[in-house]
């Protein structure tokens, strides 16, 4: 089970948390034109990476805040956790 | 009964009180502190079971966790345990135990023929045999091969004991109290450190217990009680035995089973029989010792055949003999402890080391002592069918090849020693690189991937006086690092007999014209020619070998047998042991039962039960409950005999025609308060939502971002910046984290909180055309009229002293009222109603009348919004806006979701208005088309529509818009049922939707 520091409440255990998937997305702006591709890579198409991995976690059971983690998917060292509006 | 293999003054053993046990149903005695396998022992029984393939007899190898062999269905306390080990589980008074894997019985077994049959059953022979003809696979071979084979059975009745977990963080946590685990822990104890010290036995100490040595001027033995007794007594040590490490997890993690029970006739009142452990350690030492290996030679599966230092252990701790006449056969020095002990206690062994001129201290002692030793000789075969009866001996030649002579020498057990083999699992499971030490001929841990250490035995370092200095060295300095203490403990004088080098030979050569079986693997039968012939076949990866083969499954996961088997696929290979590798270690170490795993969360235990504040109302009301999520609903209130189906009809009909109260606390209520609250709303809801008034409820459906509707639900304006949604009962949750996700995340700019407010409002549903009246009666300083409170209005009331919230909206698509108030007055609310209501014969209503009110008005709920489908599909289209972007919008015009025959929500009848229409059931053109029948669409909700007084059902069908009059089949295998249907508008009842203006 990773330990995950939740930079509102400090280091806690997973369980407390749910995963919410890659970080790096950007929704498309409203009201503007997005072309098919850029709305399937948006909706769909994710890298599936091996490595160094940013992603979303939400403090569910917690201060509920979305963070921002990055995290090795091979070993699950974890070497950055951010706020929802800081950059990773 | 005489215990003939006891001795009278040796051993850990309390000989003041007996204990009586039974096995196979035969009575026998033993002493506080036995195994079941001490206890058996010590009578002189030595055939526990049978092998798991060939069905040969099967005794005692080993004295812990690595037994292969002696396992047994345990009865306790009118319960029984599959796979329990002897060789760990205490006895006490009353135990049961019966052999496994023998029918009819232990002695005269009818598997045993397998025995007979084993040119047939080679490696892979599950893959191999059986196969042919194909129908006798389940109807023939599967049954008999499960009848033959197995271990134990499970208990089919509920476990009534109890489980816990616990939750534990500490500095440093130490796997096993041999001399390592003893001197790291107490030395990181004086510095300070939060220690956690776990021993999977009864006894502390590990090897110490059975070792001759001395550590300062104390036997080994009291030294560790010393320190064990002064551990105790520390605030910050936490010592536990009978705990099982057995899992290394992620991020320093680390599982362990304690039991607290198991070794009692009878789990205590309100204690648990067993806790597991969860763990978080800042640094972990592996103090897990290591497993004597066995030496490879024929029949060497016979019962009385077992390790060395099993038979040392059950002299020293259980006084017990294994044997009088034995045979000691050894590679390596620790043979000669085990000689040595028997020879001081009147029993003449004789000794086989292989190798050829061996000189240390030890084998001067053995000399000394005049035991009879035969150096560069070997057992080539073990004779004697339930127990070993004579061996068969040769001299064998300095390169290993040749045997001499074969001799018959009479002994009564054979104990083998071939070194040690560290147990690494641990390290190995958290990651650690292992790499092989050509020294010892073993693997040990090489560089550490998280926070663990692992010292002595487990190591590869064989030497207490080494151990006990490294130990207390890393006890020191991790503590030092994370107390910033610096008191060091000294490591005492040490007085050991120095060892020499072991020989690396493992397996004795088969003599010209003999097939002995050569056993690799004791618990799964495989043997040597196994090997052979899965290389042959041309497997060559050490983990296709182990799975071929099976060597190294199964409830000992391979503890004794994993290196010798590597051994024999490098000898074959020409490779080297470390280019074969080893197959992966995976967590649990040892088994762990699935109580222990589940804890306290079985039953009613299993997920939390919600209730309204007005279950207790409910319940006196004769409510029947139906799960919905976690929370309890009333699904009809009973009066008298009436079924489901008369009760919910009933209560439907006072609904149409008076008023019906139901209780909708369950619905998802979030409060959203700030400057663009309005603008949130206005994003995620598909609708318009800028110019809703202060005052006014609006219907709103929400959408995933790739198009498909996620939820619907009302949100009222309350006062400028300040909204109330509501959402269903399954997504309340879903929507919260949707919503702060978008507002952290994504538009971070707009201020506005949400908060999840189910729990704090109690709700009641006023539905019919009654309703009215009894709302007025309710709040008489209200204007109810339909100008006072139009259709979506709200307003904010006085109930009788309590602060009420009134929103005019309706699900059964009646005349209806949500009243809203703290919860604590809930209860309070429903009674006024019912008290209010009484002259308008108001009648509470359950789950079911709901549905079929909403399914009749063809109200789409969570059977059609199931996540697969678009608001088209549910006819919400018109709630799309086009003048402004939405979540989700941008997905709606994918090719497949503007299709001209894209399917769509429509009413369903049954031609005979008689027959109710299964839900789930297939909408087809031709009942009898030859399958797969084209399937046009499906039964999503069915219910007796109490305005038509006959069945009727929603489905969502292709094409749905233009099949309005169709006639089709609905078909449901599953029931077996064929109903001819015509397809109207989901709008069964007032669908100009006049009733809710009304």
């Amino acid at each position: 089970m990773l330990h995950i520091k939740c930079p509102h409440c400090g280091m806690r255990s997973q369980n407390e948390f749910a995963y919410g998937g890659d970080a790096t997305v950007k929704r498309p702006e409203l009201n503007k034109e997005v072309s098919d591709q850029d709305w399937d890579n948006f909706i769909y198409n994710r890298k599936s990476l091996r490595g160094k991995h940013k992603e979303l976690w939400h403090h569910i059971s917690g201060c509920r805040q979305w963070i921002k983690v990055e995290r090795d998917t091979a070993t699950h060292e974890i070497f950055k956790t951010v706020k929802a509006n800081e950059e990773i | 009964m005489n215990q003939d293999f006891r001795l009278d003054n040796v051993g850990l053993i309390n000989r003041n009180k007996k204990i009586s046990f039974k096995f196979n149903g035969k009575k026998y005695f033993g002493y506080e502190g036995d195994t079941l396998a001490s206890a058996l022992l010590a009578n002189g029984v030595h055939l526990i079971g049978r092998s798991f393939k060939y069905h040969r007899p099967r005794g005692f190898f080993g004295a812990g966790v690595d037994e292969p062999y002696a396992i047994v269905q345990l009865y306790r306390n009118n319960e029984t345990e599959p796979n329990v080990k002897a060789t760990e589980q205490e006895l006490f008074e009353g135990l049961e135990a019966t052999s496994v894997n023998c029918w009819p019985s232990v002695n005269f077994d009818i598997g045993a023929i397998n025995n007979l049959l084993k040119v047939f059953l080679p490696a892979g022979f599950y893959y191999k045999t059986f196969m042919w003809p194909k129908s006798f696979w389940y109807k023939v071979y599967e049954p008999f091969i499960r009848k033959a084979a197995g271990l134990g059975v499970a208990s089919i009745k509920h476990d009534k004991e109890r489980y816990e977990h616990k939750y534990e963080y500490c500095d440093i946590l130490i796997a096993g109290s041999g001399p390592s685990g003893l001197a790291s822990a107490y030395a990181a104890a004086k510095n300070g450190a939060r220690v956690i010290l776990a021993e999977d036995k009864p006894r502390f100490g590990g090897t110490l217990l059975t070792s001759e040595v001395n550590i300062g001027n104390q036997t080994g033995k009291e030294w560790a009680e010393n320190i064990i007794a002064e551990l105790k007594e520390m605030p910050n040590v936490i010592v536990r035995n009978r705990s099982q490490v057995f899992g290394y997890y992620d991020h320093n993690m680390l599982v362990m089973s304690e039991k607290l029970s198991d070794h009692l006739p009878k789990t205590k009142k309100y204690h648990p029989k067993q806790r597991l452990w969860y763990i978080r350690a800042k640094e972990v030492l592996i103090s897990s010792g290591s497993i004597e290996r066995p030496l490879v030679f024929g029949n060497n599966d016979t019962p009385g055949v077992m390790l060395s230092s099993a038979a040392k252990e059950y002299l020293k701790v259980y006084g017990v003999l294994v044997g009088k006449k034995p045979l000691i056969f050894t590679n390596n020095d620790s043979g000669y402890e085990t000689a040595i002990e028997f020879k001081k206690n009147g029993i003449e062994p004789i000794i086989l080391d292989t190798r050829k001129d061996p000189k240390s201290e030890i084998i001067t002692e053995a000399i000394d002592l005049g035991i009879q030793i035969k150096f560069s000789y070997v057992v080539v075969a073990a004779k004697g069918y339930k127990k070993v009866k004579s061996a068969e001996i040769a001299k064998i030649s300095d390169n290993k090849s040749e045997l001499g002579t074969l001799e018959n020498i009479d002994c009564d057990c054979i104990c083998v020693s071939g070194f040690w083999t560290p147990t690494i699992h641990l390290a190995s499971q958290s990651g650690n690189k292992t790499k092989f030490n050509k020294d010892i001929d073993a693997f040990v841990p090489g560089v550490s991937k998280q926070n663990e250490t692992t010292l002595g035995a487990a190591n590869g370092t064989f030497t207490l006086e080494e151990t006990l200095k490294n130990s207390f060295n890393m006890g020191h300095e991790l503590s030092k690092k994370i107390t910033n203490i610096d008191n060091k403990v000294l490591s005492p004088l040490v007085t050991e007999k120095k060892s020499t080098q072991h020989d690396k030979f493992w397996c004795v050569p088969l003599p010209k014209g003999k097939t002995y079986k050569r056993f690799l693997d004791f618990q799964n039968d495989v043997a040597v020619s196994d090997i052979e012939i899965a290389l042959k076949e041309g497997y060559r990866s050490i983990e296709h070998v182990k799975r071929y083969t099976t060597l190294g499954m199964a409830t000992d996961q391979g503890k004794t047998s994993n290196l010798n088997g590597l051994q024999l696929v490098s000898n074959i290979e020409n490779k080297i042991v470390p280019e074969v590798g080893h197959t992966t270690f995976r967590p649990p170490y040892t088994p762990v039962t699935i109580g222990a795993i589940v804890g306290r969360e079985t039953g009613k235990h299993s997920k939390p039960t919600r209730k309204s504040p007005m279950h207790s109302w409910h319940a006196k009301n004769n409510a029947v409950f139906v799960d919905a999520g976690v929370w309890l609903r009333p699904r009809y209130y009973k009066q008298g005999s009436e079924t489901l189906f008369e009760g919910s009809k009933r209560e439907a009909k006072n609904v149409r025609k008076n008023v019906g109260i139901c209780d909708v606390t369950t619905l998802g209520k979030i409060d959203i308060k700030g400057p663009d609250a309005a603008e949130l709303l206005n994003r995620v809801y598909t609708n318009a939502w800028l110019k809703l008034p202060i005052g006014k409820a609006r219907y709103g459906v929400m959408l995933r971002e790739d198009g498909i509707v996620m939820d619907d639900g009302t949100t009222t304006r309350i006062s400028e910046n300040h909204y109330h949604m509501t959402t269903t009962t399954a997504q309340a949750a879903n929507i919260l984290s949707h919503l702060e996700y978008y507002l952290q995340l994504v538009w971070p700019e707009l201020n506005v909180n949400v908060v999840s407010t189910t729990e704090q409002w109690a709700g009641a549903s006023l539905a019919g055309p009654k309703s009215r009246s009894v709302l007025a009666k309710l709040f008489p300083d209200i204007d109810v009229s339909n100008d006072g409170l139009p259709f979506m209005g709200y307003r904010e009331g006085n109930l009788f002293g309590v602060k009420a919230r009134i929103f005019r909206i309706s699900f059964s698509g009646e005349l209806a009222y949500e009243i809203n108030v703290g919860s604590d007055n809930g209860n309070f609310m429903w009674e006024k109603i019912m008290e209010v209501g009484k002259e308008f014969a108001i009648q509470p209503y359950g789950t079911e009348a709901l549905s079929t009110l909403r399914i009749e008005m063809g109200h789409v709920a969570g059977s059609e919004l199931d996540g697969r489908t678009i608001p088209y599909d549910n006819s919400l289209e018109g709630l799309m806006s086009k003048n402004k972007d939405f979540i989700g919008k941008r997905s709606l015009n994918r090719k497949a979701f503007i299709a001209e025959d894209r399917q769509k929500v429509v009413g369903v009848v049954p031609l005979d208005k008689q027959t109710s229409i299964p839900e789930g059931s297939h909408l087809v053109k031709d009942a009898n088309a030859p399958l797969p029948n084209p399937k046009l669409g499906y039964i999503s909700a069915s219910c007796w529509s109490v305005e038509h007084d006959n069945p009727f059902s929603l489905a969502i069908l292709k094409d749905g818009k233009n099949m309005i009059g169709q006639k089709l089949f609905a078909m449901s295998p599953l029931k077996n049922k064929t109903i001819p249907v015509e397809i109207v508008s989901s709008h069964y009842v007032d669908p100009k939707g006049e009733r809710v203006r009304s």
